[in-house]
């Protein structure tokens, strides 16, 4: 199984490729257009600013290479971001695969922003991420939220409810970082390998 | 719900975890890779691991090290220790780190927390803050709290906010390795004074310090080290004992 892995300005890539490896699978770390597109899998991670994580991905055609994909495509946390279509953090136009915008978390009781620990995920559509799930707690860090859609197959509460993963057509995607949720995260990698 | 976070705290020297009593008599607790990996096991939130070493040859040493970490844990990460630019974090980052944290450096040049946020995003920038009361007042020490600054610990937590820091880490050198519990008063302070999650630290000696400094201290985050090395506390007994008074746990 050959697995992808979007190379592009992003810190976290390391720890996804950690994390599948202890799957006993080793992934390309790629910008290439051909080896992505034959791919079997493709891993979009992401982690920073949406507005320049965004310039990065224009400038390699990214923008218009990930919605093409036919392969099950998995965005993590600001990669999902980057996958609805407009994001308030630094006012950008993202790639548009699910159709709803990116807002600011507007803390209402001294709530801390951003949203970072452990918190328990709630499946509201049957999908890939509650398959052998032994405890929904997954590990979080955003200051941005994408509000529960159609798309939504699993939502989590701070501060209001949101999207904590979405499924539409092979487009995969967790606000969470699976690959720092200990073994719960790791099932759900494994299950998107296994999709 | 957001669940509070348990984190043992490694400090690394030449490759190796020790921790300090109230930053002096080291003693040496294990290997920092099989360490971490229990503490996961055990049901740890998070690991910080700070670089307490010297020379250029320990450095070198703990950035393997990082690695690792990064390649036999699956929780996240922080690590601290002689980071004193945007070359430092870099390799850090890229070698698997989740976050880093910045004590000394920051208080020196305040403008490095925008340089780390702008360039990997404030949610890997932890800001660690020793402060120490004297006449009232909460100043703030660097270089392992052995230097007094002219900084009060409330107003520059809001500055490093402001600059861009992700996350405080605020440590008691009053309370730390005493045991007596957190600084609970100050911790709750500082939470109504800034609006990014807090860790607390110095001063675990029991589990019921865990539940004050949660409720009592309102804070996001508790770290301890020795209590955990030492095997005085068991994170799964911690954790037990924090749910049944029903306080929000993994």
């Amino acid at each position: 199984m050959e697995i992808a892995i979007i190379k592009y300005n992003a810190g976290n890539t390391q720890s996804v490729i950690y994390a599948l490896e202890r799957l006993g699978i080793n992934p390309l770390l790629t910008n290439d257009f051909e080896i992505i597109q034959k791919a079997d899998k493709v891993i979009f991670p992401g982690v920073g600013e949406a507005s320049t994580t965004m310039k990065h991905l224009k400038e390699l055609g990214m923008d218009v290479l990930i919605p093409r994909l036919k392969q099950p495509v998995l965005g993590i946390c600001l990669g999902m971001q980057l996958m609805c279509e407009y994001s308030e953090e630094g006012n950008t136009t993202c790639m548009g695969i699910f159709n709803t915008d990116v807002k600011k978390f507007q803390p209402q009781n001294g709530e801390k922003v951003p949203h970072m620990g452990w918190n328990n995920i709630t499946t509201i559509r049957e999908s890939w991420t509650a398959d052998n799930i032994i405890s929904a707690d997954m590990y979080f860090v955003h200051s941005y939220y994408v509000p529960v859609t159609p798309d939504s197959v699993a939502t989590c509460n701070y501060i209001e409810n949101f999207s904590a993963a979405m499924a539409k057509d092979n487009f995969y995607a967790t606000q969470f970082h699976p690959e720092k949720s200990a073994k719960q995260g790791q099932q759900i990698i494994k299950n998107f390998i296994e999709l | 719900m957001l669940k509070k976070r348990i984190i043992p705290c490694l400090d690394i020297k030449n490759g190796r975890t020790v921790k300090g009593t109230n930053f002096v008599n080291i003693r040496d607790a294990g290997d920092p890779v099989e360490l971490g990996a229990l503490y996961a096991e055990q049901g740890a939130d998070e690991l910080v691991f700070l670089d307490i070493t010297a020379t250029n040859e320990g450095r070198k040493t703990f950035k393997k090290l990082v690695k690792d970490i990064a390649q036999h844990l699956n929780i996240p990460f922080t690590v601290g220790g002689g980071i004193s630019s945007v070359e430092d974090v870099a390799p850090l980052l890229y070698a698997g780190a989740d976050k880093v944290s910045i004590n000394s450096s920051a208080v020196k040049r305040p403008e490095l927390i925008n340089e780390l946020a702008l360039e990997f995003g404030s949610q890997c920038i932890v800001v660690a803050i020793d402060a120490r009361l004297v006449e009232g007042q909460w100043i703030v020490h660097t270089h392992g709290g052995s230097k007094p600054t002219e900084l009060e610990l409330f107003s520059w937590a809001q500055e490093t906010e402001q600059r861009g820091a992700g996350e405080i880490l605020f440590t008691s050198m009053d309370h730390d390795g005493t045991k007596q519990g957190f600084a609970v008063d100050a911790l709750k302070e500082l939470g109504q004074k800034i609006s990014i999650p807090i860790i607390a630290s110095g001063g675990a000696g029991v589990m019921s310090h865990f539940e004050e400094v949660f409720t009592d201290g309102n804070v996001n985050a508790a770290l301890a080290a020795s209590i955990f090395h030492f095997k005085e506390i068991g994170i799964p007994e911690l954790k037990n004992y924090l749910k049944l008074r029903d306080i929000p746990i993994r």
